[in-house]
């Protein structure tokens, strides 16, 4: 169905088969009128990973999540945690806790107390509940804040709080709506780490609900990419990225570059492609087998593009593959990068970056210059779809 | 159950009133406890329905209730318009003020409903009287020579009125007018836009609702009302509120005034339901 | 300040003297020795007499604690049934009856009060001649009647209230193990508290300033400070009228500027934690 080369990560500090299926996600559908929000997905999520949901507004990731909760419940399809079918069970009987994109801290109550409401549900002793409360805190970093009501903290204080709430109970799964989505650049980065040197600590297995594809490949072990309600791609942050299953996939993680075009030659070890928008033969080596004359789409990212006032030594002159000309147009200076949107004799603008490797780099490339682009034969995605 | 409560008490205690109101005025009366017909009486060992539809009758052929029906939903429109008039500028003016002096300005307007709204349309008597505080000032100042008849007049009632609901009018207008985005009339400033007529092409619209709830607030009790006419309204034009109180106090007369309680009902049938989807969209748009 | 905003700044000022012009009128004269309510006695004035006749008056004072058990016992009953109205309406999404109930508590706002005192009176009517109960009418027919149009006040005050309140703070609740009949109670109430209260004094003030429905229905025995007022004002204004009116203002004053100041004092200690926060950063 999808090129998944299963790259597994093992950073799972749990004895049982990690492979299993910890949350089982089968054919779930959730309807608003005539309106899916989630459309027959299904998926499986492993015991002590960090499984992101990466999606638009609307694409039902957060409905999702809301299910897994038990704050919807499924139009079709089951939801299984840890064995258990979640059908009937309401959420203050689920063992799943979740951190709120508003943190939702009770306006009324201390840290302390906020963090031990949890607790204080299932009637653990008070002396306990001080221990574990201090506990979480501390892993938290938030020790010294336990009197302190939600107003007196500032936004990344809250958002510990809220995931020393949501942990305290070690649930058997965790799941973070746009945990990272309120706060600044800087704040996000050091929290993003945080995140994920608690959860190996305590071994909890997140489902982290995002728009934003760099949280998504950072936080994420797998990412789940959603699309209208539906499951466009599940894998790795580096199988997402590389082998992108899909065109949505491959247009909405980082940037790329696009063509339609034929086959021609569908044997062997590489695909040859025809593409006119291109204006030259495509030399695919890491592609699935294609009927001669199919239709299919090629994608190549920006980075992996060379950009060259000569054609490399090594093109044939004639019948030349992977190899175009064309014509500078823009530069944006990024600082580490530099993005140059070249267009092509079909008319067609290439994104390429490059790295600015030297410092003061003698003749740069200018506007309006005249410059061969090539790539490795292993650099091109073929999607069918 | 949490819902069922409620609506139990008020099925009892509001709505089947309504309905008994309504058989009753399909009686007639009668000297006797009570003081109406029965709906079923026997005949032959079997019941029959005895439907009175005359103090209908009586109301549309005298041309008083006539004239009382007509009389009250003039007032209560003309009551809306000067209150409109007088309570957007005031809204307006709280809208824009200080978010610090916001919350005083408010407390200002709302403390006279938290007095008694008895006394307070019993001072207007005081005020307006012939031998009143404005009548006297007036006669002070030398503006006038001979008190002005300002008491037992419809323009008595339209003070009355205004002075009573003001509140009423004043708090939806500036609950919309609050919630207006101050950059859009900035906005309009800067695409060349004078005061005037950004306020008459941006803010006049979107406080249509604004309007519109603070004017049924208004209109439709300010119909039925009694005690301001009473107290302050002509004694030769009764406003359909007396006019009710009058027949079943006075006359006895229940199903008279329960036909009359019915086709108040039926005039203000539409703003109440219009007013009731605007509380409900207000409410559930939250 | 452009032209308009001087306009509706005057139209304040001149409509606030309007609203507080009688209110005035009624305190200085209540210190007013001629019986001629309007007309300043300068040589015997100011005086306390009215003030002195009034806590001698037995029917108005006999009134006026009829009324306030009254309100006393119709706020609570209306605040009880109007939170639960309340609460089923911003909470519970779709149910049978909703339009029902919605309508049935927001009708009692605009109702003109004679067809709601009209059909009260009736309705306890038929029921004597059902049930045999009530025994006629009094305190306890007022009582009803007065929570029943009061609780439509304090259900918009708290759908209101709990509409503008983050769901997820009840869903959070959930989440972390406690059931709905405990999240309404340690969550829910505790953040409407105010709202609730504030629908109390408002039932509490409508009950206790209620004529006409009262009305209809209170028997001969029974007679409330607003009946016992205008009786006395229609056959004739009394100079002791006054000194009540100045009494209730200066109670009603004094409670609206104490919570008002109590309010900006919290308001003000929260933002200064708000400020303190963010300075202190992460």
């Amino acid at each position: 169905m999808n090129n998944q080369s299963q790259v597994d990560t093992p950073p799972v500090p749990v004895a049982a088969d990690p492979n299993a299926a910890y949350v089982r996600i089968a054919n779930v559908t959730k309807r608003f009128g005539d309106f899916a929000a989630v459309d027959d997905v299904s998926l499986d999520i492993r015991r002590g990973e960090i499984f992101c949901l990466l999606g638009g507004s609307g694409s039902g990731k957060t409905t999702l999540l809301r299910m897994l909760a038990g704050f919807e419940s499924p139009t079709s399809g089951t939801i299984h945690i840890d064995g258990e079918d979640m059908s009937a069970v309401p959420p203050y009987e689920r063992p799943v806790n979740m951190m709120f994109q508003s943190y939702a801290l009770f306006p009324h109550m201390s840290v302390e107390k906020n963090v031990a409401f949890g607790l204080e549900q299932e009637g653990v002793a008070r002396g306990e509940i001080k221990r574990q409360v201090a506990e979480i805190l501390d892993i938290v970093k938030m020790g010294s804040f336990g009197a302190r009501k939600p107003h007196q903290l500032s936004g990344g204080q809250r958002q510990r709080v809220a995931l020393a709430r949501a942990l305290v109970k070690r649930p058997k799964l965790l799941l973070l709506d746009e945990p990272l989505a309120a706060l600044d650049k800087k704040l996000r980065e050091h929290t993003q780490f945080e995140l994920i040197s608690i959860q190996q600590r305590l071994g909890v297995t997140f489902i982290v609900v995002t728009h934003d594809q760099e949280e998504a490949m950072t936080l994420g072990t797998r990412l789940g990419v959603m699309n209208h309600g539906r499951i466009a791609q599940v894998g790795s942050p580096s199988d997402i990225y590389e082998s992108p299953a899909n065109r949505f996939v491959a247009d909405f993680i980082g940037s790329v570059n696009m063509f339609e075009g034929q086959v021609c030659e569908g044997s062997g070890d590489c695909l040859r492609i025809a593409s006119a928008e291109l204006g030259c033969t495509v030399r695919a080596e890491r592609a699935r087998a294609s009927a001669a004359g199919a239709t299919v789409w090629t994608a190549i990212r920006p980075e992996k593009i060379n950009i060259s006032r000569r054609p490399p030594a090594t093109a044939p002159a004639a019948a030349p593959e992977n190899l175009v000309r064309g014509t500078v147009r823009e530069i944006a200076y990024m600082g580490d990068m530099s993005i140059y949107l070249v267009q092509i004799d079909s008319g067609k603008m290439l994104r390429v970056t490059l790295p600015n490797m030297t410092r003061g780099r003698d003749r740069p490339l200018t506007r309006e210059e005249s410059v061969w682009l090539s790539w490795h034969g292993t650099s091109p995605v073929v999607l069918t779809e | 159950m949490v819902a069922g409560i409620p609506i139990l008490w008020l099925l009892v205690l509001f709505l089947i009133p309504f309905l008994i109101v309504f058989r009753i005025s399909l009686s007639e009366v009668r000297l006797a406890i009570p003081p109406y017909t029965p709906l079923f009486t026997w005949h032959n060992g079997s019941p029959l329905l005895q439907l009175h539809w005359s103090s209908y009758a009586f109301l549309f052929t005298d041309s008083l209730y006539v004239s009382s029906y007509l009389y009250s939903l003039k007032v209560a429109a003309v009551s809306t318009l000067c209150c409109l008039l007088i309570g957007y500028p005031m809204a307006y003016a709280i809208a824009r003020a200080a978010p610090a002096s916001r919350s005083v300005l408010l407390m200002l307007i709302v403390l006279p409903f938290w007095t008694s709204f008895l006394l307070r349309v019993y001072a207007w008597i005081g005020l307006l009287k012939n031998n009143g505080v404005v009548n006297n000032v007036l006669l002070w100042l030398g503006v006038i020579h001979h008190p002005l008849v300002l008491l037992q007049t419809d323009f008595a009632v339209y003070i009355g009125i205004v002075y009573s609901y003001l509140p009423f009018m004043i708090l939806p207008l500036y609950a919309n007018l609050e919630k207006h985005d101050g950059a859009l009339l900035e906005a309009a400033a800067d695409l060349g836009a004078r005061p005037m007529r950004a306020f008459l092409r941006i803010t006049l619209p979107q406080s249509i609702a604004g309007i519109l709830a603070g004017s049924l607030l208004v209109f439709i009790p300010a119909v039925g009302e009694y005690v301001i006419p009473t107290l302050l309204g002509r004694p030769d034009q009764l406003m359909i509120g007396r006019v009710l109180s009058d027949e079943f106090f006075e006359n006895r007369d229940w199903p008279v005034a329960s036909a009359v309680a019915i086709l108040v009902l039926l005039l203000l049938v539409i703003p109440i339901m219009w007013f009731q989807r605007l509380e409900r969209r207000e409410l559930e748009a939250k | 300040m452009s032209s308009r905003g001087l306009f509706s700044r005057c139209a304040l000022i001149l409509g606030l003297v309007f609203l507080y012009l009688p209110i005035l009128s009624m305190i200085i004269f209540s210190f007013n020795n001629s019986r001629l309510v309007t007309v300043w006695d300068a040589a015997h004035s100011p005086t306390l007499k009215w003030y002195v006749a009034l806590a001698g008056n037995e029917p108005v004072l006999r009134a006026a604690w009829l009324s306030i058990r009254i309100a006393l016992v119709a706020s609570t009953g209306a605040v009880i049934l109007g939170t639960l109205a309340g609460v089923a309406l911003a909470r519970f999404g779709a149910f049978r009856g909703r339009l029902l109930l919605a309508g049935m508590t927001t009708a009692p706002i605009v109702m003109p009060e004679v067809i709601t005192g009209l059909s009260l009176l009736l309705l306890f009517v038929a029921l004597q001649q059902l049930i045999g109960w009530p025994h006629g009418v009094g305190a306890v027919t007022i009582t009803l009647s007065h929570i029943t149009f009061c609780m439509a006040y304090v259900t918009v005050v708290v759908q209101s209230r709990l509409a503008g309140m983050d769901v997820s703070l009840e869903e959070a609740a959930m989440d972390l193990g406690a059931r709905p009949g405990r999240v309404f109670v340690r969550i829910t109430l505790p953040l409407i508290l105010p709202a609730i209260a504030s629908g109390w004094l408002l039932a509490f003030t409508l009950s206790w300033d209620d004529l006409v429905i009262t009305q209809f229905v209170a028997g001969p025995a029974s007679s409330t400070l607003p009946m016992v007022i205008f009786s006395k004002v229609r056959f004739g204004v009394t100079p002791d009228i006054n000194a009540l009116a100045t009494i209730l203002v200066s109670i009603v004053a004094t409670g609206i500027a104490a919570s008002t100041v109590w309010m900006r004092y919290q308001q003000r200690r929260r933002e200064r934690d708000v400020l303190l926060a963010a300075a202190a950063n992460l």
